[in-house]
């Protein structure tokens, strides 16, 4: 038996997510007295496959089929089933991306598996069992999840898992899984990547500076911007700014937008309104800005200013410039 | 077209989290239940589609009868039908067979969910369901066009992106902000939906591949500490040297 993880690629290096993933599945198969193999698809260099040796990665299966550079469903779970088989895998892991959590529904029903997405620590494994905590309610609350069957998959909810490094290179070897055109019926016509200015991919991000309808309009947002610039972040923002066009959906966090769990939350004329903080809430530290000294968002911060945005940012600004780096 | 909408039965996003005093399970008392947020994108999408193409919307709940209301709800915003497996919705996998089945008996031409249900964030029911009918499922997606009688174009969400993505009937879409503007049920709506059929269907044998076995919740911060506007950039030396996030 073995560990499987599955990394994900983004131009031609591992995601950081993936390398969490790495990290996880390596120290499971400590646990269990075995091997941690990865298996990759696609547009993944060399070099990034060996490198997974870091996190404690012994070998890592490689399919290079040019038809995998874009994520298809039915032909990635093909090609991750063969590896499975191929290792005798008894668990899989992968980040709780969304092509992570598709896939990993997919080979729980197709290979008999217990599945728990969104996974937060490393499993309980005394007396034969295997029990991992996983978030649920939001970010609200934890529960720990029984897997009972033979195949455990596990996708691990992203910042959540401290990669490890200080191990030896991988060994790289094809794995190849006679894929049909059939397999990629289902294939995106198009696919466009957010234009991040050369910042940081929200969903990847370890820091977060977001603004809320107290930024007051789009003209503003260069003091969000810079901060975020100053500091190596990402930019976010409350569901209003977003559906007034004053910033991109993609960019809107919170219940019904996209959840963040990285170590620092910046959050600049934001409420705190409940359905905010659902996608907010397991942030690492949180600060916030904000004119009004009831604003419920402070309840939920570590750090707090009660000030005016626009006199408080731009000395942050500063101040983050003075930073060495 | 047939469209079948799954929709599951939530806590309301406002509700405070309690657990029973072994912290074995969901502690419901006081708590005000809604149809999950996504799903309802996915209920007021199929509503459009069904106003501009005809056909019907079935919504689907794996629930025991204290979800009525809330399927209620659905039908008076404008489904046709509804149906209920009568059956705790124990783990992802058995809610996915509850649907399968269904789905295998009526043979729907689109299958619409919400992008997770916002009790148990699973994200997993749609491929599940995808897995057991043979079908695909695109997750998660913020648009939804037909573009002949046969063919969708969707959008959906990548890490970092979008894809477009056209499929061919029958398929499985999740639904995400903005594929609709969710619609508040009117008078006409709530009376009409008092005679709309509901079926209620016994589960089929199914088997459960997680236990639950413990609650917590997280620990408490140690409050907040409160920086002088005047001199703010004193946060900035904090976040580096106190909370070593910088
Ligand atoms: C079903 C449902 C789902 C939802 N999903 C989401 C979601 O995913 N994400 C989300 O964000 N919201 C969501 N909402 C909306 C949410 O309830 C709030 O309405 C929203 O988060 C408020 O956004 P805001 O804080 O930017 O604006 P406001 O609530 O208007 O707050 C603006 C804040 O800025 C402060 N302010 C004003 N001027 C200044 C200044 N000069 N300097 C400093 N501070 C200033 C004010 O004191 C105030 O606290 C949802 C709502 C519902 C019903
Ligand atoms: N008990 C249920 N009854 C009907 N549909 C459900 C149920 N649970 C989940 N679903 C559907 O599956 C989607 C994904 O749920 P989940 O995998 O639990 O996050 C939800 O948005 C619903 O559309």
């Amino acid at each position: 038996m073995s560990v499987l993880v599955f990394v994900e690629g983004l131009n031609g290096e591992i995601k950081k997510s993936s390398l969490e993933a790495a990290s996880y599945g390596s120290q499971v198969a400590q646990q269990l007295s075995t091997t941690a193999t990865a298996v990759a698809i696609g547009d993944v260099k060399q070099d990034a496959l060996t490198r997974l040796g870091e996190q404690g990665i012994e070998k890592v299966l490689y399919d290079g089929d040019e038809r995998l550079n874009q994520f298809v469903a039915d032909a990635y779970v093909k090609v991750i089933s063969k590896a499975v088989e191929q290792e005798d895998a008894k668990v899989l892991v992968f980040s709780n991306s969304n092509i992570g959590a598709a896939i990993g529904a997919r080979l729980a029903v197709r290979l008999n598996g217990s599945l728990a997405t969104n996974v937060t620590n490393l499993p309980q494994t005394d007396g034969g069992n295997f029990t991992v905590t996983r978030g649920v309610f939001s970010g609200k609350a934890f529960a720990d999840v029984a897997l009972t069957a033979d195949l455990k998959i596990i996708a691990i909810k992203k910042n959540s898992i401290e990669i490890t490094s200080g191990g030896d290179t991988a060994t790289v070897e094809n794995l190849s899984a006679d894929l049909s055109d059939a397999d990629f019926a289902v294939k995106a016509k198009e696919t466009v990547m957010q234009d991040t200015g050369g910042g940081v991919l929200l969903p990847e991000a370890e820091l977060v500076v977001s603004g809320g309808r107290g930024m007051k309009g789009p003209e503003n947002w260069h003091l969000i911007e810079d901060l975020a610039k100053e500091l190596g972040a990402a930019t976010a923002c409350s569901k209003p700014v977003s559906d007034m066009d004053w910033r991109p959906h993609h960019e809107h966090v919170g219940q019904t937008g996209i959840t963040v769990s990285p170590n620092l939350y910046i959050a600049i004329g934001i409420s705190g309104a409940i359905q905010h903080l659902a996608g907010v809430n397991s942030s690492k530290v949180i600060v916030v800005i904000n004119k009004d000294p009831e604003a419920p968002f402070f309840k939920a911060a570590d750090y707090g200013i009660v000030g005016d945005a626009f006199e408080v940012v731009p000395k942050l600004i500063e101040a983050a410039k003075a930073l060495d780096k | 077209m047939k469209i079948l909408v799954c929709i599951s039965n939530v806590p309301d996003t406002t509700s405070k989290i309690n657990f029973t005093a072994d912290n074995k399970e969901f502690d419901k008392a006081g708590v005000q239940y809604v149809i999950n947020p996504w799903d309802e994108y996915a209920l007021t999408r199929a509503i459009e589609l069904k106003e501009a193409k005809g056909g019907t919307v079935t919504v689907l709940n794996v629930g025991e009868a204290d979800t009525e209301p809330n399927i209620r709800k659905a039908l008076a915003i404008g489904a046709d039908d509804a149906i209920r497996v009568n059956a705790y919705p124990k783990d992802s996998f058995f809610v996915a067979q509850q649907i399968a089945a269904v789905a295998k008996e009526n043979s729907y031409d689109v299958i619409l969910m919400g992008k997770e249900s916002i009790d148990f964030n699973g994200s997993q029911v749609h491929n599940m369901v995808g897995e057991l009918l043979g079908i695909p499922a695109v997750v998660p997606a913020f648009k939804l066009d037909m573009v002949d009688d046969t063919t969708a174009r969707l959008e959906r969400e990548i890490e970092g992106g979008k894809e477009v993505v056209e499929v061919n009937l029958p398929f499985i879409a999740s639904a995400q902000q903005p594929m609709s503007e969710p619609r508040i049920p009117n008078m006409r709506g709530i009376m009409t939906a008092r005679t709309k059929p509901l079926k209620v269907v016994e589960p089929s044998g199914a088997d459960t591949k997680v236990d639950y076995v413990n609650y917590s919740k997280p620990e408490k911060k140690g409050g907040v500490k409160m920086i002088d506007p005047e001199n703010a950039g004193e946060l900035i030396k904090l976040l580096r040297n106190e909370a070593k996030v910088l």
